[in-house]
């Protein structure tokens, strides 16, 4: 990067700044002995041109919208359109929650996310006993295609974009999202979006799934494939990091392991006989952000750079959209704390400034209420204006990836992927990310960031204002949401009166030939396309594949 | 003299909720406070906590209920522990459980509630406090 000449010089002033500092020192210790970020890469005192000597600019990072895509994925980022602002929101009837949509696109949003509650993310329909005390609680419940079709009400499927935290029904939810696209007269090629459908995180961190591994990827790449070929602008899958953050992972293994989940489904995908820069291009990924400002930034650029390394050497994509990695971020909801909330909106601003700083294409803030409940419309008003604040008043959206050239920062993202390339080679080792799941080993490791960094907490080491330091006698927060208890028997009576007017016979008939086909190979979408379409619910389609597929039984590993 | 006895900790994760960091992070700290813990995984029913308990013998059914499907949950393992003639366990709930439900889970049995920003250690007291004599 310097003059060999400079560079002399420059040696020479960091060993007389070093001199002094050993004096300083002396006198006056550090706050600490070793100075370590969350993953564990020490962080050096100061960073000079001396760090960066052997950077090769155009092999690390190239100009945005270039391989390997570490400062942007797009050639003007920021600076020809904001990212999305995507408030994830759901909770009792769909009739709640679409008015919630309602008021958040009033606001400003730009684009939907619907969280869904429990029942409806585990295959089970309201009125199945283990729905008992879940129906609407941490999102809004949906049976059938009727229940789809209020939550869209008044939306124009063909001008909103809409991402859904689904994931092994995905395949039912994205039918029936067709069916009321249907209904409004727009074609599925017309329709954006995103669904989650990320089963591999689910059986090491987050918890919804239903099928074992083997026929949950089949369901997976059958998705890849008919969205493909009939809704194009989808993105097919969001392979999150989210919620293995969320569980403890540290940040490095955050990206490690999804990107490892990401090699499992492009594997899965070329092995059921697409072909890479088909579906390449329609995966995406979610990530999270936490409190670690400047990590963060380094991660979301080593991920990118990571992600194209692996699609064009291991895989050999050559169309760039393939090699892109574009990702959604949320802040971290583990960060958020129930002792003197209102801290919360800071920490979220700073978490959101760091997913903005490293490039993201949409953006979830979360509410400063939410370490004690589904936000209320006063408190995600607050998480929402916080991104705005960001995109339209602090200028950093004017140059593309502005903290590039950082000593600092180009190290960091340099340790984070290095760090992150180990733990994706020892998943390879193992034999890939669903034999090291069905290990435990990337539960374990998980397991055991988070011991260490409650420990941390109750230690001392790490503070957290407001919890384990600054405490403050405080009064309760008021206006806190509080879903309709009454949501549960509202559904299981609808439910009753949905299978009493139907077309029964023509359900039993979908429902025989989707049995068929999940015992054999065709594509399973548009047989649950034609399902949902004669309202056949959620519960009933997923029961139909836990016949054929079975239910995943997870390792005993604590 | 013979050994104490361990306190044994049925640890479990009532409902559809995947959440289980907070689970996971407790049976590590009452591990390393010496009691033996029994994690039952995710998706237990009311049914098949009260029968680990009892097969298990534990002394102490922690719970772990994310979703706010609390007030469902917790007093109907409490019912069943009580019409299994158990009642003596010491049956404990944590989790985002807002500070109104707390008296209706307490007058159901439940001994005490840990909601976010609790320390390991005070739960750790709690059982040693309130956990039955042998």
């Amino acid at each position: 990067m310097c003059d060999p000449k400079k560079l002399e010089e420059i040696k020479t002033s960091k060993a007389k700044y070093d001199d002094k500092v050993a004096k300083v020192l002396q006198k006056m210790p550090e706050r600490k002995a070793e100075f370590l970020n969350t993953s564990g890469i020490p962080i050096n005192r100061v960073y000079t041109p001396l760090d960066m000597a052997d950077f090769d600019y155009l092999q690390k990072l190239g100009l945005p919208g270039q391989y390997p895509y570490t400062r942007a994925v797009q050639p003007t980022a920021y600076r020809g359109r904001y990212w999305t602002m995507r408030q994830y929101a759901g909770f009792g009837s769909a009739e709640e929650t679409n008015e919630r949509y309602h008021f958040l696109l009033k606001s400003g949003q730009t684009g939907l996310s619907v969280a869904f509650d429990l029942p409806t993310q585990i295959g089970y329909d309201s009125d199945h006993p283990l729905a008992q005390g879940e129906v609407g609680k941490v999102g809004v419940s949906i049976d059938s295609l009727a229940d789809m079709e209020r939550l869209f009400q008044g939306i124009p499927l063909d001008k909103v974009s809409t991402s859904m935290t689904i994931n092994s029904p995905c395949a039912v939810l994205l039918a029936m999202y067709l069916a009321v696209a249907e209904k409004q007269g727009v074609t599925p090629d017309k329709l954006r979006g995103t669904v989650q459908n990320d089963i591999l995180k689910e059986y090491s961190s987050r918890g919804t799934y239903i099928f074992p591994p083997r026929p949950s990827m089949r369901i997976i790449t059958d998705i890849f494939e008919f969205c493909t070929k009939e809704v194009p602008q989808w993105n097919t899958i969001s392979i999150s990091g989210y919620h293995i953050r969320e569980a403890g992972s540290t940040a490095v293994q955050e990206i490690a392991f999804t990107l490892a989940n990401g090699i499992a489904y492009v594997e899965a995908a070329i092995k059921a006989g697409l072909k890479v820069d088909e579906f390449g291009p329609r995966l995406s990924f979610f990530f999270n952000s936490h409190s670690d400002f400047l990590e963060e930034v380094a991660k979301y650029r080593a991920a990118r750079r990571i992600w194209a390394k692996i699609m064009k050497e291991r895989f050999g994509a050559t169309d760039p959209r393939s090699l892109m990695l574009r990702f959604h971020t949320q802040t971290a909801g583990c960060t958020l704390t129930a002792q003197q909330p209102l801290n919360n909106i800071m920490r979220v601003a700073f978490q959101a400034m760091s997913a903005v700083l490293g490039g993201t294409q949409s953006l979830h803030t979360n509410s400063f209420d939410e370490a004690l409940a589904l936000p209320s419309e006063t408190a995600v008003q607050v998480a929402l204006r916080s991104q705005q604040v960001i995109a339209y008043e602090t200028n950093v959206c004017d140059t593309v990836d502005p903290l590039a050239g950082s000593y600092y920062l180009e190290n960091l993202t340099d340790a984070v992927e290095a760090r992150a390339q180990e733990y994706i080679d020892q998943i390879d080792r193992l034999g890939g990310s669903v034999a090291a799941i069905e290990k435990g080993f990337v539960q374990k490791e998980i397991g055991a960031s988070a011991y260490r960094y409650q420990q941390e907490i109750e230690k001392g080491e790490r503070v957290i204002v407001g919890l384990n330091r600054f405490q403050a006698a405080e009064e309760k927060l008021s206006g806190l949401l509080k879903v309709d208890p009454e949501v549960g028997e509202r559904q299981v009576a609808r439910l009753k009166e949905l299978r009493s007017t139907r077309d029964n016979a023509a359900v039993s008939q979908a429902l025989a030939a989707l049995k068929a086909a999940a015992q054999g190979t065709d594509n399973l979408m548009p047989l649950i396309v034609k399902a949902v379409r004669v309202l056949a619910t959620l519960g009933e389609v997923c029961d139909t594949l836990r016949g054929v597929f079975g239910e995943y039984e997870a390792p005993a590993l604590v | 003299m013979p050994e104490e006895r361990k306190i044994r900790v049925l640890a479990a994760k009532p409902g559809l909720d995947g959440h289980d960091r907070g689970i996971k992070v407790i049976c590590a700290a009452l591990r390393d406070a010496g009691m033996e813990v029994i994690y039952t995984g995710l998706r237990q029913t009311p049914e098949q906590i009260v029968a680990a308990a009892l097969q298990e013998d534990a002394d102490v059914i922690a719970m772990s209920v994310l979703s706010g499907a609390h007030n469902y949950l917790f007093p109907r393992v409490m019912q069943l522990v009580k019409d299994k003639g158990i009642a003596d366990v010491l049956v404990m709930g944590g989790g985002i459980i807002p500070d109104e439900d707390i008296p209706g889970l307490k007058q159901a049995g439940i001994a005490a509630i840990f909601t976010p920003g609790t320390n390991t250690g005070d739960i750790i007291n709690f059982i040693r406090e309130h956990v039955r004599k042998n």
